[in-house]
């Protein structure tokens, strides 16, 4: 059960004073304007002078019934509690249908309103509501453009730029350089300087390996580029690694597999 | 031409009957029972929310997309639309790929005529070979430029870390569909290509010449390589690799769309 604010403790006791003040003078008017009372979160007492005077006469002639022994005296006071003008609040009293005579307020009523909470100091309201569209037009339209453009643009450049189809394959001729997908030039690359298996298998084992911790590693929660200039830079140098390294395989490396200007020596290139 | 005033009646007729047919058809049970409410070829389809909304959530477009999306992650400058280049990519490979297949058996003694064949002798055989080869050049610059925007972005952060590591995956995954489709034509460029390539992974530590072995086929690159190859590259690698990006595209939209803004 939630705890009570203090605030509203003391302000109920407030109330229960001014209510019990009310009653030793003896005028329990219900004609009394409750002007001068809190609106939405008074305790009950303040909206005593808002009940209709018919409802407070039904409700004292049902206790009356109820006092005089009739099993469904109950049902009057349910009746009164419904048409409260404060129902709907949190009432948090006693059960009144069932309240002995001993247990009534000042005035005779069965039962009180001890708070009304607002909905914010109770639920942790965690969405922040983001400004969205409709997938539909606005992402969906722009993916079919841009797929009718990569379409296009395959489909003009294969018109006229033709894939490489060499002669048979021959295991008695091999051609000099010989050289893999130029994906992996950057690798063939490192071959040339370094022993095989720490050039083939370790470095880009290794290189994979940490590209799949990168989130693990990096542990700096922040995405603008100003607070991860260390990121960027590794990343960075990473790339411009295997990318200076796939150009030298690619354009740099000729015959033996050795170092060739391409504007001297021609390409030595086949996608 | 010179139109008659007769002939204007005429049009205008067929143009009547032409739009009453339309709306025959669509009015019709077989076509209400493929578009689902809210389709766009629904007869009486308007602009509106609720259509808007039905248009996502109605069709098979829900597997892939929300209903709504941040309005950031429309911007084209944001992602550069490199993820779904590549996803695209890999649509139209498998359709140019199958294609391909008609026209090709795996075996040392039949690849390379058959491809010669395709392009000399088949309807647009050529061209569709052609597509295939550069989609799938692009493809691989396509991922990999995505990996890079993705750093950039700090995407991998939490909570995405791990649709990073199935990227990565799907990065390598990428690089193996290429390098196993370089193979089949049986031309001297692949024979010597996959040879380096080869023999690269034979070098891996303990296991060395197993891997290759078994990369192989047998101890030299040759018919059974082709048709070992010829079945990662067009069963075992696209099974495994559509798996991994349909994990990828759930786990975009379970860690709450697209990252960012910046």
């Amino acid at each position: 059960m939630t705890e009570i604010p203090e605030h509203l403790l003391k302000r109920a006791q407030e109330a229960k004073d001014r209510a019990a003040a009310k009653a030793a003078d003896g005028g329990a008017t219900d004609a009394a304007p409750a002007a001068s009372a809190p609106a939405a979160d008074a305790p009950a007492d303040a909206g005593d002078g808002k009940i209709p005077a018919a409802l407070l006469a039904r409700s004292k002639a049902a206790r009356e019934k109820a006092a005089g022994g009739a099993p469904e005296g109950g049902g009057g006071g349910g009746v009164a509690t419904a048409e409260r003008p404060t129902a709907g609040a949190t009432v948090a009293a006693a059960a009144a249908t069932q309240a002995p005579p001993l247990a009534m307020g000042p005035e005779g009523h069965t039962q009180r309103l001890l708070t009304v909470v607002k909905a914010g100091s109770i639920q942790d309201v965690k969405a922040k509501p983001t400004d969205k569209v409709h997938t539909w037009p606005h992402l969906l339209v722009g993916e079919f453009v841009a797929s009718l453009a990569v379409t296009a643009f395959l489909l003009v450049f294969s018109a006229f730029v033709n894939a490489p189809l060499l002669t048979l394959a021959n295991f008695n001729l091999t051609p000099n350089p010989s050289k893999a997908p130029w994906y992996f030039l950057g690798l063939q690359e490192l071959l040339a300087l370094f022993h095989p298996m720490v050039a083939g298998v370790t470095i880009p084992g290794i290189g994979m390996f940490a590209l799949m911790l990168a989130p693990y590693t990096d542990r700096n929660p922040s995405n603008r580029p100003e607070d991860r200039k260390f990121a960027i830079s590794l990343f960075t140098i990473f790339l411009m690694f295997w990318a200076v390294l796939t150009l030298m395989g690619s354009f740099f490396r000729g015959p033996g597999f050795n170092f060739v200007f391409p504007w001297t020596d021609g390409l030595f290139f086949e996608l | 031409m010179a139109r008659t005033i007769g002939d204007k009646g005429r049009g205008a007729h067929l143009a009547e009957r032409v739009s009453k047919l339309g709306e025959t058809v669509q009015g019709s049970q077989a076509w209400n029972s493929i578009f689902r409410p809210g389709s766009i070829f629904r007869k009486g389809y308007t602009d509106s929310p609720r259509n808007r909304s039905y248009v996502i959530m109605n069709s098979v477009l829900y597997h892939l997309h929300p209903v709504k999306v941040k309005r950031h992650a429309v911007k084209v400058s944001y992602t550069l639309c490199l993820g779904g280049m590549s996803f695209f990519l890999f649509i139209l490979l498998t359709v140019t790929g199958i294609f391909l297949m008609f026209f090709y058996r795996p075996t040392a003694a039949q690849a390379w005529d058959d491809i010669y064949t395709l392009q000399t002798s088949v309807t647009f055989g050529l061209l569709v070979r052609n597509m295939h080869r550069w989609a799938a050049h692009l493809m691989v610059l396509a991922v990999f430029l995505h990996m890079a925007r993705v750093f950039y972005h700090g995407a991998y952060k939490a909570p995405r870390e791990f649709n990073w590591v199935i990227g990565v995956i799907l990065l390598t995954l990428t690089l193996l569909l290429s390098f196993t489709g370089y193979l089949l034509p049986w031309d001297q460029l692949a024979l010597w290509a996959v040879t380096v390539g080869t023999n690269m992974m034979g070098y891996t530590p303990v296991f060395g010449s197993q891997v290759r072995f078994v990369l192989l086929g047998g101890v030299e690159i040759g018919t059974d390589t082709l048709l070992r190859w010829y079945v990662l590259h067009v069963l075992m690698f696209p099974f495994v690799i559509v798996i991994f990006m349909a994990i990828h595209f759930w786990r975009v939209r379970k860690d709450g769309g697209i990252s960012g803004p910046l």
